[in-house]
């Protein structure tokens, strides 16, 4: 590969650290999708992930995905608390056996050299329980900071996975802070530019984490999201129960799905006004318990519409 | 004789599983083989975090040949019958079986000789079995494999097995076998780091010897040996003290192929943070040791970390990475504890009202209360302050809500120490915030402060009573709520601090309290107001009562439709009665009280008794863990209602030297040798012999002289149990034991004259009876 410019080298650069990441996983083979467009709390909503992880075809995908966890804010005042930040997600199914050497060279290609650092896999079982879904991986160490999230899910969305797909979580933020040697997210050189061309991510994000955290603590509409989970909640059901159909090949009684990315969608709607009337307190300690179960019903029946349809169900 | 070299290489195996999976793979595989015949010399497995091994050595190349008789049918039996026994026995034709007789005819017998297989075949049957049905504690599946019915579950993905067996002066041979896509051979990986290249191995002396040129230290003890040193070291370089922590070195050592010891450094301001914070800081987030300045005790700004890996830095780019997380860690944990500084523990209590301690226990609230109240009542008996007492159980819990806490619930109660001592509370008010939780275990230690005291007892016997009145009692292996430790504990404070309290009235008295609460607060959910009222004098007089501002409103409302009026009228009612039975009300309907105590769920105090015997039994296994002799043990708790544990234990110790003695053994012996007649003679006669002999058919001086020596040895053995002196009691005991050997000497038990015998037996039982006064000696042991 040809040297990289200084303000795109993955150590300066946060973009660049970025774009090294999807170059590397789409030299591998994978898809490099975009985020998805709706709020979801961690990269594993995206439906390239939840959906995909399910059913028998081979699967293999990279994207950046803005993850919103409202009670996380702090009103720009937390060094490396946000209420927003960027996972970078990738999925691998089946796992492939070297899998751990692929993501150990991904560190590499970001300028982690394994010869220097101490990297280290530490247990870390993984649960999504509005998801659903669970798995077994670790915590990636790098020098005693977790960088990422490693984990071979077994079930999601109520589904056994098979074959078991690997999931990488690498926490970009984290990463760059540690690469470019920096103790405050703000401080983070965004575009690696020197001088007046120089863009933090304070410049870009400072202010949205201060309105957001306003708005998930102190504002947020709280009678709109829980009519809006209600009515997500409702939608997704609707068209969960519009899309199954009998299959018309002839002679075959098996039952397909034409509707589970639109009902799914419903589903992520419903876990996002969730998380933000958690964050403004208003959902006591037992109702929490119960709205969790909501939204794991719902990704449990679009799993199981998933399965039923062409990306998701046996050849 | 030939050895084993097994060796399972995976990805990362969790550090708390490594130890015990070595342990399971050494156990399943020798097991197999001694119930395959194959009887071993020795074995020893280890584990790293990528792989198991295990070496066996000295198994015998083949299984022992196996010699089985069978024995057919009858001689000249029907035709089917012979058919069938040579087809199961293999036989050629039925000339190769023999004839045996017995007394039901001639019978064929097959002599069966099944030859001992090669032990290599043997363990190409048996280690595939193992790998597939190993008891992990989770496990996984992963790769295309997993797709497939079937697919082999281990930790995390399995790579390669090697698996040897041979003669140390030969090559070994493979013992071939396959699991899903993995084939075994002989080829192990060095470092994942360092030496990550294919290593070809033979048996386990050369694959010890490989892997540590491979950068891999096989052994957990000699990585703990190495870590352990090295950190020792580099603290005494710098003048410094490790502080060991055997959990931890356990966990590093499961994290690590190849240890690396280095020491890095945080800012010593964030020493202003209490020790034990940082140091739960450093090691629960980043697995490192602290050490101290071995002259204050005090901890220093350094942390010792290891990694795995020589780095061709020298480790500095670990050293500087580690210490970034550090300090973001301290940083958060000072914002924590600078935060809890800025609220009083009291203003922190109304929010225990909010949080439920237990369904049918109520809230942490409640539950503050009754043991403030108990605190308050206990106090006086173990000599501390009241108000202070009932301050220290006030604020007992509150550091549950603080930030720090919640971030490392291991600091719960010592932060409680700090915060009440950085709010000025007084030093005993502090303390007990800490030492009420103590002692957690064996080895804790026991408070001793009459504050700490008051508040320990009553927290603990406010765990126990409550799940006792809810029946949520200890079952077999389960004890979700730690109920043995608790009692236990209240046994250690009570022996340890020499404490004379009537438990059983503690009990009791937590136990009221506690009906009565909740019915209060069932009152209060209702819609009434309720006061809880309680003394100690009306709990004697067998109630207690509840006072309700709106008791008279709630009894005019006798006709209000409305449901909740009428219950709370009834349970009003219900209370002031003093009987919580369903019964009538004037208009002929029934009280509702006993639905609602039903929805309450607390029994009365009924099963008083039966938590008392698990105090016995808690008791029981103090004494018999501090060795006393667990017969000494039942034979106190045989005399019944020993409820005071202190006595308990004196009886013990005084009956435990006594018998040490020789008026002790033959006074025993004595008397086992009057139980044994009278209860032969009792079976015989199917009668016992209760009652005071009849001084008038004493016929010789030597049953005159028991009958006088018993009389006085009672009167005296009383007083002195009545004065609590079981030392005395036991002298006094042993002025039995002359005239109990010349009555065995010289006097017929058994004589001829049915009165005289009578009352001989009768003698014998005083004996007995007397005895009883310091221990049932029919249940010691010889």
């Amino acid at each position: 590969m040809e040297a990289l410019p200084a303000h795109m080298r993955p150590e300066r650069s946060f973009q660049g650290l970025i774009l090294t990441l999807q170059r590397y996983w789409a030299d591998y083979g994978c898809v490099i999708l975009q985020p998805y467009d709706m709020e979801v709390g961690a990269g594993t909503f995206h439906p390239a992930t939840t959906l995909r992880a399910l059913g028998p075809k081979r699967w293999n995908a990279a994207y950046v995905q803005p993850s919103r966890r409202p009670k996380d804010g702090r009103y720009g005042e937390n060094p490396n608390r946000l209420q927003h930040y960027y996972q970078f997600q990738v999925i691998l199914k089946p796992s492939p056996p070297d899998i751990q050497d692929l993501y150990l060279k991904s560190l590499a290609a970001i300028g982690v050299d394994a010869a220097v650092h101490d990297i280290r896999f530490v247990e870390d079982d993984w649960e999504s329980p509005t998801l659903g879904a669970w798995g077994l991986g670790w915590e990636c160490w790098c020098d005693g900071m977790e960088v990422s999230q490693f984990t071979y899910f077994q079930q999601v969305a109520g589904v056994e996975c098979a074959p078991v797909a690997g999931e990488l979580t690498y926490g970009l933020e984290r990463l760059a802070m540690y690469v470019q040697g920096v103790d405050r997210v703000y401080d983070l050189n965004f575009n690696g530019r020197d001088g007046a061309e120089k863009v933090t991510y304070g410049d870009v994000f400072l202010q949205a984490e201060q309105e957001y955290s306003r708005h998930n603590f102190e504002h947020s509409d709280t009678a709109m999201l829980f009519e809006q989970f209600k009515m997500a909640e409702d939608a997704c059901r609707k068209y969960l129960a519009a899309g199954w159909q009998e299959n018309s090949k002839a002679g075959s009684n098996r039952k397909e799905h034409l509707m589970a990315l639109p009902a799914y969608d419903q589903c992520i709607k419903a876990s996002h006004a969730f998380n933000l009337l958690d964050a403004r307190g208003v959902i006591s300690v037992t109702e929490r318990q119960s709205y969790i179960l909501r939204v794991r019903e719902l990704a449990k029946a679009c799993g199981e519409a998933w399965v039923h349809t062409e990306a998701g169900r046996a050849v | 004789m030939p050895d084993l070299l097994l060796e399972l290489f995976s990805e990362e195996i969790p550090a708390r599983m490594q130890a015990k999976a070595a342990d399971d793979l050494r156990r399943m595989v020798t097991d197999k083989l001694v119930a395959e015949g194959l009887v071993y010399d020795g074995a020893k497995a280890f584990a790293t975090p990528r792989r198991l091994a295990l070496t066996v050595h000295g198994i015998p190349a083949r299984q022992p040949d196996l010699k089985e008789e069978r024995r057919g049918p009858r001689v000249g039996g029907p035709e089917p019958a012979i058919q069938g026994f040579l087809k199961a026995t293999g036989l050629a034709s039925i000339s190769e079986a023999k004839i045996q007789s017995d007394k039901k005819g001639d019978f064929y017998i097959a002599l069966m000789e099944k030859p001992g297989r090669p032990a290599i075949d043997v363990l190409a049957d048996i280690l595939p079995v193992i790998i597939r049905t190993f008891p992990w504690p989770k496990s996984m599946r992963w790769g295309e494999r997993s797709a497939k019915p079937g697919a082999l579950s281990w930790v995390r993905p399995l790579h390669a097995i090697t698996a040897t067996f041979g003669l140390e002066t030969e090559e070994p041979d493979v013992v071939k076998f396959s699991i899903d896509d993995i084939e075994t051979g002989q080829t192990t990986f060095g470092h994942r780091f360092m030496a990550p290249a294919a290593i070809p191995v033979r048996r386990f002396e050369d694959y010890d010897a490989k892997l540590l040129a491979a950068k891999v230290v096989l052994d957990p003890d000699r990585r703990k040996d190495a870590i352990l040193t090295d950190a020792k070291q580099l603290a005494f370089a710098q003048g410094f003290e490790l502080v060991e922590d055997q959990n931890l070195l356990d966990e590093v050592a499961g994290l690590v192929e190849w240890p690396v010891v280095l020491m890095g450094s945080f800012d010593a301001d964030f020493l202003s943070i209490p020790g034990e914070v940082i140091r739960a800081t450093i090691r629960n987030n980043q697995k490192c040791f602290v050490v101290r300045d071995p002259k204050t005790g005090k901890l220093a700004s350094k942390f010792i970390l290891t990694a795995n890996i020589e780095a061709t830095d020298g480790g500095k780019a670990i050293v500087a990475g580690n210490e970034r997380v550090i300090r973001a860690r301290l940083s958060d944990a000072k914002f924590f504890y600078e935060t809890d500084l800025k609220t009083k523990l009291e203003d922190r209590l109304p929010k225990f009202d909010q949080i439920v301690f237990h369904e049918k226990l109520g809230t942490q609230g409640e539950r503050i209360k009754r043991i403030e109240r108990l605190a308050a009542e206990i106090a006086p008996l173990v000599g501390a302050d009241v108000e202070k007492a009932k301050r220290a159980a006030r604020l007992a819990k509150a550091d549950l809500l603080t930030e720090v806490v919640g971030e490392f619930p291991e600091v719960q109660g010592l932060m409680g120490k700090y915060y009440a001592l950085a709010q000025g509370e007084d030093a005993a008010v502090a303390a007990a915030c800490e030492e009420h939780y103590k002692p957690q275990g064996p080895a804790d230690r026991v408070p001793t402060d009459p504050v700490s005291v008051a508040v320990a007892l009553a927290d603990k016997i406010d765990m126990l009573v409550g799940f006792w009145a809810i029946d949520e009692k200890p079952t077999g292996s389960k004890d979700p709520f730690a109920l043995r430790r608790a009692a236990l504990g209240v046994i250690r404070i009570l022996l340890d601090n020499n404490l004379k309290i009537d438990l059983i009235a503690e009990l009791a008295s937590a136990a009221v309290y506690i009906r009565a609460q909740r019915i209060a607060q069932e009152i209060a959910n209702l819609g009434g107001v309720a006061h809880v009222s309680f003394s100690r004098d009306s709990f004697v007089m067998g109630g207690f009562q509840v006072l309700s501002n709106d008791l008279s409103q709630a009894l005019n409302a006798a006709h209000d439709a409305d449901e909740n009026r009428r219950k709370l009228r009834d349970l009003s009612l219900g209370i002031l009665v003093g009987q919580l039975l369903e019964q009538e009300d004037p208009e002929g309907r029934p009280y509702y009280v006993s639905s609602i105590e039903n929805s309450i769920g607390i029994k009365p105090y009924s099963f008083l008794p039966d938590l008392l015997a698990f105090f016995a039994d808690r008791l029981k296994v103090q004494l018999r863990d501090q060795g006393a002799r667990h017969d000494l043990v039942d034979a106190v708790f045989a005399l019944g209602g020993q409820d005071d544990l202190l006595m308990v234990v004196r009886r013990v110790e005084a009956l435990g030297k006594f018998l040490d003695s020789d008026d002790g053994k033959n006074l025993l012996a004595g008397t086992k040798r009057a139980s044994n007649i009278l209860s032969i003679e009792e079976k015989k006669d199917k009668r016992s012999f209760d009652g005071a002999p009849n001084a008038a058919l004493y016929k010789l001086d030597e049953e005159k002289a028991l009958a006088k020596a018993i009389e006085q040895v009672k009167g005296e053995a009383g007083a002195a149990v009545a004065r609590e002196d079981f030392a005395a009691a036991m002298r006094a005991m042993a002025k039995l034991r002359p005239a109990v050997d010349a009555f065995f000497d010289k006097v017929k038990v058994n004589d001829d004259d049915a009165k005289v015998r009578e009352n001989r037996l009768k003698l014998l039982n005083e004996i007995r009876a007397a005895t009883r006064a310091v221990a049932d000696f029919s249940k010691i042991q010889d």
